[in-house]
């Protein structure tokens, strides 16, 4: 079975992100990026299903510009055996992503695709679904434990309040939740041997899609800052204080 | 044109952040002279339609009725709603995980781009959002004919109730079979639902162990009537179940008083409960961050101080 997973370029989940100074959106200059963290939580299931033989081959496939090559490289080095950038420098959204991947999805022919739920630079938490309807694929989304048998996934999901379980027939989307595994460090053999693995490069107008942005962003802001209170001395005056000046409790 | 809202409900009652997903309709309805319907799609599920007639600003219920729809799976629920869509101008699903489970299916057949976990309306096309885990908040317009929303409950009040609209059964669509449900596990507890809790109680790393969480926070709770939470450090250290967590990556909380007890206030826990109304940190490090967003802050060992604080609000 072959999987096919893709993966995000986004600014480093430890670094705050910047605002232009006009307003217009983020500073994406000289700040460190990194693979959108449950994409790498994606590639590492893909790579335990190979490890245990329900996989042979993954494919890592990634939509932006050309640095997304180095978020390839990476997802190479955790196990993904080929790459496939869809370079652009459009702005994508995740209805022109999931219309890409789709594409992809009739080329390459994959039994299983797995996303990360959500990125965490647009939080949107859309592509996984919206690819799996246009590809008209059965969808598990927020995976917390993913089990193949007998040409099914048997999916745990996290949902308000617990856990379900699905059984979809493959190939399917499933997207992955923080706790489905932890990702492996890459070590540096990896990654020189993922330097030698083969990027394919192709682009939208070469797939056939559209990549025009349907959403504009007026503009980016920061929250109102909460500032901070008082600290109180003992447990009286807190109560004093939830009843009396707050009236909470 | 109208509005549609598509409640969450477990066939029985509907859920609290349906209510929150009709006032923002109600809210873009008023700006465009329209109606608000409300489509509930389930299986024997007409004590839900019968809610969803009772909330205030609801001028039609749509019950769809059939066995496929009777777990919510994404495909089935998505061909109800499309089986709809196109009287409508919005759509506007619940940001929970159910929502966030089918909106995107809709909107990827619709061909229309989703904006998702909106905070507030600016108009009938233009829409406030957080980003970066509510670092930042864009504001974004949309050029599609049909505006597919989700909506994030925190930034709504709850509906009220005392309308009647009337509840009219719609045609039904068939299974896809392609998704089968096999079993859920859902937490059974007397506690409110944790996002809608109006208190919530939340541990950290620092509560040691699970039967800390329930010798300690549990009866504080109790007391408050709250729900209880938890920081991702002490849902990763297994302490707390995975639906407790609070923050960037779990669950997004507004609640008129929030607790935080031997939490450090890491900017993930932070992007999940700063919009509480009232916050309070229980914290013996004096430097943690947590207090930086707290209205009241105390200084001490969470296990005198909760123990101390139950006593006093007898």
């Amino acid at each position: 079975m072959k999987i096919l997973v893709s993966v995000k370029r986004v600014i480093d989940y430890n670094v705050k992100p910047r605002l232009k100074s006009d307003g217009s959106g983020v500073d994406l200059a000289n700040v460190k990026m990194s693979m959108n963290p449950f994409d790498e939580i994606a590639i590492e299931e893909a790579v335990r299903l190979k490890e245990r033989g329900q996989a042979t081959e993954i494919v890592v496939v990634s939509c932006g510009v050309v640095q997304c090559q180095e978020t390839l490289r990476t997802a190479m080095a955790i196990g993904a055996d080929r790459a496939i950038l869809i370079e652009t420098t459009v702005e994508l959204q995740p209805l022109a992503v999931a219309k890409l991947l789709k594409a992809l999805v009739y080329r390459e022919q994959p039994g299983l695709v797995i996303l990360g739920k959500q990125a965490i630079d647009d939080d949107c938490n859309q592509t996984g679904q919206m690819l799996a309807a246009m590809a008209d694929l059965p969808q598990a989304t927020f995976a917390s434990k993913v089990v193949i048998a007998d040409g099914r996934a048997l999916v745990t999901r996290e949902v308000d309040g617990g856990l379900e379980t699905l059984s979809v027939s493959l190939p399917a989307v499933v997207t992955t939740d923080l706790r489905l595994n932890e990702p492996r460090y890459v070590t540096l053999p990896n990654i020189m041997k993922a330097k030698k693995k083969v990027l394919e490069v192709l682009t939208p107008e070469a797939l056939g899609v559209d990549v025009t942005p349907r959403l504009k962003t007026l503009k980016v802001s920061e929250p109102p800052r909460r500032s901070a209170g008082v600290k109180v001395p003992d447990v009286a005056t807190l109560v004093d204080k939830l009843r009396n000046e707050a009236k909470v409790i | 044109m109208a509005i549609l809202v598509i409640a969450e409900h477990d066939q029985v009652s509907l859920k609290g952040a349906t209510l929150n997903t009709v006032t923002a309709a109600v809210e873009i309805a008023r700006r465009s002279d329209a109606e608000v319907h409300l489509l509930v799609a389930g299986h024997n599920a007409g004590s839900a339609a019968q809610a969803a007639a009772c909330i205030a600003g609801v001028t039609k219920v749509l019950h769809a009725d059939a066995e496929p729809y009777a777990h919510g799976l994404a495909e089935n629920i998505a061909a109800a709603v499309l089986a709809v869509a196109g009287h409508y101008s919005h759509i506007l699903f619940p940001a929970t995980a159910a929502g966030k489970n089918v909106a995107p299916r809709v909107a990827a057949r619709l061909d229309v781009a989703q904006i998702s976990e909106i905070t507030r309306i600016i108009d009938v096309d233009t829409f406030e959002r957080p980003i970066y885990a509510g670092n930042l908040i864009a504001t974004v317009q949309s050029s599609d004919a049909i505006k597919l929303i989700t909506v994030r409950s925190t930034g709504f009040d709850a509906a009220a109730q005392g309308g009647s609209a009337p509840i009219e059964l719609v045609a039904v669509t068939s299974g896809s079979g392609a998704s089968i449900f096999v079993s859920s596990e859902i937490a059974r507890n007397e506690r409110p639902e944790l996002t809608a809790a109006r208190v919530v109680v939340s541990g950290g790393r620092a509560m040691g162990s699970s039967a800390q969480f329930d010798a300690v926070l549990a009866p504080l709770a109790d007391r408050l009537g709250a729900a209880l939470g938890a920081s991702r450090a002490a849902v990763d250290a297994g302490y707390a179940p995975n639906d407790w967590q609070v923050g960037q990556t779990g669950k997004i909380v507004a609640p008129a008083l929030y607790i935080a007890c031997g939490i450090s206030g890491a900017i993930q826990h932070l992007a999940g409960m700063k919009d509480s109304q009232v916050i309070v940190a229980i914290n013996k490090d004096p430097e943690a961050p947590i207090f930086g967003v707290a209205d009241y802050g105390l200084e001490a060992d969470l296990f005198v101080a909760v123990p101390e604080l139950i006593r006093t609000l007898v």
